[in-house]
């Protein structure tokens, strides 16, 4: 981590999303899909968001930009460089000071070419030159510019992927899990290039289920559960048994995986219309008391890190 | 390229040989009679033995396969045999016919090509407020009303009651045609040409309304918003470009519509196209042109479709084989 950087670029607080749906007739239900989150993310940093799916990630995302859908009602404070995130602002940040690194190609518009979707990006400048550039850059052949997404190999895709996003000047880059199933070089290629980014001064948000690249390309590590951070900690801290861990969640996870132990948990995530009144992880945590029961924990720092359980020490 | 051509043309020869056989056992089937029909009037004059002589005269006393053969050969060779009705080969009439109808059948599928897609494009961009439902409204309820009908209420409409336009046929009555002017016969085209697109633009309007909400809702779109682009930029540069391929396609392949529609429109209004012909001659019997208007319509929607079909191929990228421009370099 670079020390002298640690001005905070974005910080959300207190962020909650629900959604609006008919279920029949003219009866509505609301659906609580991100419950009281807090993060915050520095310049040059990058900060890996881990979560199971279905735990919310994306729609984090989805909220810093602004492009969540009507039904969807917003809650808390997002502060991005000093001033207060409102829509006109994320509308005038989104796509130059804030990018988005998609999952797929098919986030591409699948009949146009692809030079012509990373110049979009470029608001600026020659932006013929700049696309060349940056083609160059990520070694995309001179001819790529003129292919349609659907002609791209994997790794192509993912190297035009993250071009859409380099080639502007964005300053907070969101990478919403920028690696899916795809083969290990090619993870490691893109996550490189998403360090280099942060190497740059931005700001790389890495939302993954993938604990082992967050871990390879992190500073820090944020825990996703149920629609709510349960911890954020250095990336430093996963290692041993976990015991440097704050959360019984992060351990769990930090456990599951094969190399250390491989010990599942019990029980999966409760679903969103039907979350525990206490500690969301409560029902499958052994530490639980009557407290965790009744009352969801607040979050507070701890050893560097922050957390939400009355446990922790 | 060539063999999808060569494809085609094989397909569209089944397809003919197909209609014709079905349709000239349906005509054998049915309770036509072609020397009725010939004889008109003249039946009471006309005995036992000269309508055996007729039939004898035309062949209608050998059997089936061997009357579809004679027929088939005749088609072949490029006569269709004579109009019982106007008393002229039917590739003529069919020819002059056709004129008409296409004049009529072409201005509906621009008007309704054109308004069903900019009311669809607006529909669809608005989803969901008060815009969109009406326009939806107003689409379904066009789509649910019968041409005919419709046909009836614009003639009372706007041709008896406001007089704006003539009642019927396709030039002015009573006047020479080498005195029938080209502004005359466009008078005339534009209510049932304005009839025949209304219930088109419906159909358009809600497939294109269709077809953009898809688009908005896809991941392509989500991140182009994500990059910043405005609701108009989207649709400008990711809109009309993912709607127009499947909307195109759509419009040509509504030839088969269009031609059902004419027949409505152009006997409502009497105006002479190819479908009022068919009425007539299947109501009186003229069984070569029946049969040379079935033939002639069969290639007119297969025209559309494989114009749909060229056009998908042309345009869209995905569809293009390997080796063509976009993989160069």
């Amino acid at each position: 981590m670079k020390k002298e950087a640690v001005t905070t670029l974005l910080e959300v607080s207190d962020l909650s999303i629900t959604f609006t749906q008919y279920i029949s007739g003219l009866r509505q239900r609301t659906i609580r899909a991100i419950i009281n989150l807090s993060v915050n993310i520095n310049h040059g940093e990058v900060l890996a968001i881990v979560g199971a799916s279905g735990s919310g990630k994306s729609l984090l995302a989805h909220a810093i930009l602004g492009i969540l859908p009507g039904n969807a009602c917003v809650d808390g404070k997002m502060v991005y460089a000093g001033e207060l995130l409102t829509p006109a602002r994320q509308a005038a940040l989104r796509g130059r000071e804030i990018a988005l690194i998609p999952q797929s190609v098919n986030f591409l518009d699948p009949l146009m070419r692809v030079g012509a979707q990373v110049r979009s990006g470029i608001f600026n400048g020659n932006s013929t030159a700049l696309q060349r550039e940056i083609f160059d850059r990520y070694h995309l052949a001179v001819g790529t510019e003129q292919l349609f997404p659907f002609q791209l190999s994997g790794g192509m895709a993912r190297r035009v992927l993250v071009a859409t996003a380099a080639v502007g000047s964005a300053r907070l880059i969101i990478a919403d899990e920028p690696t899916p199933g795809l083969h290990p070089m090619i993870v490691r290629e893109t996550l490189a290039h998403l360090r280099e980014l942060s190497a740059t001064g931005s700001a790389v948000m890495l939302i993954t289920h993938d604990i082992s690249a967050a871990l390879e390309t992190a500073d820090r590590i944020a825990v996703f559960y149920a629609g709510t951070t349960v911890e954020t900690a250095p990336a430093s801290d996963f290692c041993g048994d976990g015991e440097l861990l704050r959360h019984p969640y992060s351990k769990a996870l930090w456990q599951a995986l094969p190399q250390n132990g491989f010990q599942p948990i019990d029980g999966s995530q409760p679903s969103i219309d039907n979350l525990p009144c206490g500690c969301l992880f409560a029902p499958r945590c052994s530490l639980a008391s009557r407290d965790c029961l009744t009352t969801v924990p607040e979050l507070r720092s701890l050893r560097g890190g922050e957390t939400r359980c009355h446990h922790a020490a | 390229m060539l063999l999808f051509l060569l494809g085609r043309i094989l397909r569209l020869l089944t397809l003919l040989v197909a209609v014709s056989v079905l349709s000239f056992l349906l005509l054998e089937l049915s309770p036509i009679d072609p020397v009725r029909a010939y004889v008109g009037a003249d039946m009471l004059k006309v005995g036992p033995e000269q309508w055996a002589k007729i039939a004898e005269y035309w062949g209608l006393d050998q059997p089936l396969p061997e009357r579809f053969a004679r027929w088939g050969m005749a088609i072949l060779r490029g006569d269709f045999g004579v109009s019982m009705i106007f008393r002229r080969p039917v590739l003529a009439v069919i020819g002059e016919r056709f004129l008409a109808s296409l004049a009529l059948m072409l201005t509906a599928w621009v008007f309704s090509g054109v308004f069903g897609f900019a009311l669809g494009v607006l529909a669809g961009m608005k989803q969901g407020t008060w815009t969109d439902r009406l326009i939806k409204w107003y689409c379904l309820t066009l789509a649910s009303t019968p041409l005919f009908w419709l046909a009836l209420l614009m003639l009372l409409t706007f041709a008896v009651w406001l007089s704006w336009f003539p009642i019927g046929l396709g030039v002015p009555a009573g006047v020479p045609t080498y005195e029938v002017t080209l502004s005359d016969r466009l008078y005339h085209l534009l209510l049932p040409a304005l009839t025949l697109s209304i219930t088109g633009v419906a159909g358009v309007a809600l497939h294109t309304r269709q077809k953009l909400v898809e688009v908005l809702q896809s991941d392509y779109v989500l991140f182009a918003r994500a990059r910043g682009e405005s609701g108009l930029q989207v649709l400008l540069r990711h809109g009309l470009r993912n709607i127009a391929l499947p909307v195109t396609t759509l419009q040509f392949a509504s030839f088969s519509e269009l031609f059902g529609g004419s027949i409505l429109a152009e006997q409502v209004f009497s105006y002479p196209g190819l479908g009022q012909a068919a009425v007539q001659a299947g109501l009186r019997g003229d069984v070569p042109l029946l049969l040379g208007v079935v033939a002639f319509s069969a290639l007119f929607v297969f025209a559309g479709n494989l114009a749909a079909e060229l056009l998908y191929w042309l345009i869209d990228p995905r569809l293009r084989p390997k080796g063509d421009a976009c993989e160069q370099r």
